[in-house]
């Protein structure tokens, strides 16, 4: 019986047992349902949940240990002389024993005594039928197979029954209970607060396995190659994963991936905070209202185009144009028309990021300047000062913690973009302070670094966690700051 | 003497109202500048999105036009199956010479002497080496049209395609272009005859990966991405919802909900791409869940998604005002009954927009997926979630890194496609607010 049949088997007794619980009750209460302590519905909710919830529970906990269970009563049944040989070279043959194990499936009964009598060739064999083996296959092997083969099966079998059983069983339960002054309500909402609480847990679950997983994976880079290398090295150069070599081959310094990042982050905010916070003034305080109502929403569509599409912006229009402009710029004062701007290069990665960047500073300051209070403004203007001096002498004041806050935000989207640096940033690790060549980035080397082929093993793979988590803790540490300081400046007008 | 009466005569003889010098005309000059600079960024601002826009359409309509070619393809039997043994062995139809066919109607059609080989090989270079899989299927579905002569669309290769959209410069020297000027010659007079027209581009919508350009699609990749947003859409709403009603209206006020609350407005802010590490680390390595599925790229956008929905659920939730609550609550129901049966419809416009927005943005996704391996060369419809498949936006991506012309037109309609999906969606959360948004 498959998983899948067997949870449709499961839903329907719960289904069934909702009818039967909630006829119950009916039956209880003779007709009057005044007389219930609960609506008939609560009844039969009480009765699917006793019958769906422990059975599903069983059936994912044994789905999670019977393949474990199984296998290592497989490893069991591997001759000593494997056995004998260590981890991998175990972890080899019952991989091989398994695939042994599928394709005996497809063979028929002939075929299997011939392999068993050694008169066939396993390889061979399972080759026709489609299943290739990964080297030559041992007689002990089809042995193994045929129990890895045998206890599956019988796994399945009881697994079903059982499974069906607790849910019989627990259905059956649950309808005894059934009685006028049975509190199915306040039951079936306690089932339903649990749920509730599990749902919420994920989000604590999600930061849990983001930090779980790069500290482990980052760990075991760093028994490879030294922390100390990694944070203050000044040459990324990581070569290929040459096989069987288990030690670092390259050199794996951060701090030209950093520098990259920062650097174009720092050009995109200063492209993107006085564009945008100039317009967030002009939308907070001079436009009209129909002015805002097209503007804005205008403005935020910027941030809804997906950054795949910025990068693409950036390989197309942008990186070409600064290069034919600059080597027009360099024809006209030298008459040399070479360009010194790359298509790819800081400049171009920065404008465009800031571009994306310029709709997410301009909401949050507005936002945050719209909260500075009428009586400041009020105040201000009565005195006699402009609009202009009222903004730069009061409003922007007032509003710096929140709008610092509101850039800081900003920032750690900036560090911790991806897709536009990727296609226009460039890949050489590079430290230099010329905007007009490459750089490049932490993220872009995070993928650099996990496209294509991988092995688990290698620093050159595992360097990414490694890249991933100082990424993680910098934008972390920017975010945990800025929303603090956004919600002090709150506070204070509130 | 003079020189220090004067300042007193010159006060004296202006009239009693006058203003003391305060700089107005200096102080309204820097106000209109102010004002100017103002207006000056929210114009740069749509200027760019304008730019933009302008950029990928204008690179991307033509993309929606192919050139085809319609040639009358002799089926003759002995091309297809010299042998006659496509009854007893089934490879005969699938491994037959069928660009051979390709070839002899187009000398035919363009009147070439079949032995001048380079003649030849510029001709049958204008047709798209697809065509052998096309021809394949048809003979494969329907064996009966050996021996006969039909007429058959088939693609123009992409080069071709480009001269004939007028976007290659033909007075630049034939070395140093990719179409030669017999080619050109053989283009104009096919589609004087034609035999050769631009139609409305169905392929784009409909084909996989391909490494010809004029083959080149995006059916299967946004196949890929809707098992995704099913996915998302399926785990994020249900759990995203059912955590922002515990957090907002059952969960204690103690350091442990503040604690929850800030680490989900964190999450919200973590870059996308430690999502991919994530998912990649306990999807891929720990749980050994397949590489380049969509079930996992599905799984990862939802962990992504969920913090925007919860946010936007939690905002819905305390929209509604207290007196529904406590009127619910004073006819005797249950807190459960009064959330499940009164709060939450009243707050599913609000929690709707902003699943769509989450939605939205989980399509437009693309640094996650690179990481768990959906930058795959899929040319074949995934036929379920757990097969290899890749995305719209990763699609996007890997044009964007081939080299040809041609490529940066299909980039840019696959990058129109995307918006309009992105449009249709945000429009659809823009009505349902306005529809059934209620102000207390």
């Amino acid at each position: 019986m498959s998983t899948s049949f067997l949870l449709l088997l499961i839903v329907l007794i719960g289904f069934i047992s909702y009818f039967a619980g909630r006829a119950r009750s009916f039956a209880q209460a003779g007709g009057k349902l005044s007389n219930l302590h609960s609506l008939p519905g609560y009844h039969g909710s009480y009765v699917a949940i006793w019958a769906i919830l422990p059975a599903a529970l069983v059936l994912g906990a044994w789905l999670v240990a019977a393949p474990v269970y199984i296998d290592s009563s497989t490893r069991a049944v591997l001759p000593e002389t494997v056995q004998a040989q260590g981890g991998a070279t175990v972890e080899l043959a019952l991989g091989q024993v398994k695939s042994v194990a599928g394709g005996l499936k497809r063979l028929t009964a002939e075929e299997v005594s011939a392999l068993e009598s050694g008169s066939a060739n396993l390889r061979s064999t399972l080759a026709a039928k489609g299943v290739a083996l990964a080297g030559e296959g041992e007689p002990y092997m089809i042995t193994a197979a045929q129990h890895f083969n045998a206890m599956t099966v019988t796994n399945r079998w009881l697994m079903s029954a059982v499974v069906l059983l607790i849910a019989i069983a627990g259905g059956v339960y649950a309808i005894r209970n059934i009685a006028t002054r049975f509190r199915a309500r306040n039951q079936v909402e306690r089932v339903m607060l649990g749920a509730l609480v599990v749902a919420s847990s994920i989000a604590i679950l999600t930061t849990v396995g983001i930090i779980a997983s790069m500290l482990s994976e980052a760990g075991r880079f760093f028994t490879m190659v030294s922390p100390f290398e990694f944070f203050f090295g000044t040459v990324w150069d990581p070569r290929f994963a040459a096989a069987g070599s288990g030690g670092a081959s390259g050199q794996f310094g951060l701090i030209p991936l950093l520098a990259g990042t920062l650097y174009i982050a720092f050009v995109a905010m200063l492209f993107a905070v006085p564009i945008g916070l100039f317009a967030a003034i002009y939308m907070a305080e001079y436009a009209s209202p129909r002015l805002r109502s097209t503007a804005k929403p205008l403005l935020e569509v910027l941030a809804g185009i997906p950054t795949i599409v910025y990068g693409f912006f950036a390989l197309v229009t942008v990186g070409p144009f600064l290069r034919d402009i600059s080597a027009q710029l360099n024809g006209l004062v030298t008459g040399n028309y070479q360009n010194f701007i790359q298509a790819q290069s800081v400049l171009t990665a920065g404008i465009v990021m800031g571009i994306m960047l310029i709709p997410f500073v301009s909401s949050l300051s507005d936002d945050i300047i719209t909260q500075v209070p009428r009586a400041l403004r009020d105040g201000s203007l009565g005195l006699g000062a402009t609009r202009s001096e009222t903004v730069k002498k009061v409003i922007l004041p007032a509003a710096l913690p929140g709008i610092v806050g509101a850039l800081l935000l900003t920032a750690s989207r900036a560090v911790g973009e991806t897709m536009i640096v990727v296609l226009a940033a460039g890949v050489a690790a590079r430290m230099q302070i010329n905007p007009f060549e490459p750089m490049t980035t932490v993220t872009v080397k995070i993928v650099n670094q996990l496209t294509g082929d991988l092995e688990f093993t290698s620093p050159q793979t595992l360097v990414a966690f490694a890249l991933g988590i100082t990424l993680f803790v910098i934008t972390l540490g920017l975010n945990i700051y800025a929303l603090y300081i956004v919600r002090k400046y709150r506070e204070q007008y509130e | 003497m003079t020189d220090i009466a004067s300042p007193a005569v010159r006060i004296s003889t202006r009239p009693a109202s006058a203003k003391r010098d305060i700089g107005i005309k200096r102080r309204y000059a820097a106000e209109r500048r102010f004002r100017a600079y103002g207006i000056g960024a929210i114009s740069l601002g749509l200027f760019f999105l304008a730019l933009l826009l302008w950029t990928v359409f204008s690179n991307g309509y033509t993309a929606f036009q192919q050139t085809t070619i319609t040639l009358p393809i002799e089926f003759t039997e002995k091309v297809i199956d010299p042998k006659g043994e496509r009854t007893t062995d089934g490879k005969v139809l699938m491994t037959a010479n069928y660009p051979l066919l390709v070839r002899d109607a187009l000398i035919k059609q363009l009147g070439i002497d079949a032995s001048k080989r380079p003649l030849v090989k510029q001709a049958t270079d204008m047709v798209s080496a697809s065509s052998r899989t096309l021809l394949r299927d048809i003979v494969v579905a329907d064996p009966s049209v050996i021996g006969k002569t039909i007429p058959v669309t088939l693609l123009a290769e992409a080069n071709v395609d480009s001269a004939f959209k007028g976007q290659i410069d033909l007075a630049v020297d034939q070395s140093k272009r990719k179409v030669k000027d017999q080619q050109v010659t053989w283009m104009n007079e096919l589609a004087s005859a034609g035999v050769l027209k631009k139609s409305f581009n169905t392929g784009i919508f409909t084909f996989g990966a391909s490494s010809r350009p004029e083959a080149a699609g995006v059916g299967v990749a946004a196949l890929g991405s809707l098992y995704m947003m099913l996915i998302v859409l399926v785990l994020s709403l249900p759990i995203g919802v059912a955590a922002s009603i515990y957090l907002e209206e059952f969960a204690p006020k103690n350091r442990l909900t503040d604690l929850i609350e800030v680490n989900i407005n964190n999450l919200a802010a973590v870059p996308s791409i430690v999502y991919g590490l994530l998912g990649l680390a306990v999807f891929i390595n720990f749980a050994g869940m397949p590489r380049s599925a969509a079930v996992v790229g599905g799984l990862v956008l939802t962990l992504m998604t969920l913090p925007t929905i919860i946010i936007a659920t939690r905002a819905a939730l305390k929209a509604v005002p207290p007196s529904i609550r406590s009127a619910a609550l004073g006819l005797g129901a249950s807190k459960m009954q009064t959330i499940f049966h009164h709060v939450l419809p009243l707050a599913m416009p609000g929690i709707l927009t902003g699943t769509i927005i989450g939605l939205a943005h989980a399509l437009g996704e693309t640094a996650p997926l690179l990481l768990i391996g959906m930058v795959a060369f899929v040319v074949d419809y995934p036929g379920s979630p757990m097969e290899p498949s890749t995305a719209l936006p990763v699609q996007i991506y890997m044009w964007a890194n081939e080299a040809e012309r041609a490529f940066v037109e299909r980039t840019s309609g696959a990058i129109i496609i995307l918006l309009i999906f992105l449009v249709v969606m945000n429009l659809g959360a823009i009505l349902l607010r306005r529809r059934f948004e209620r102000r207390w």
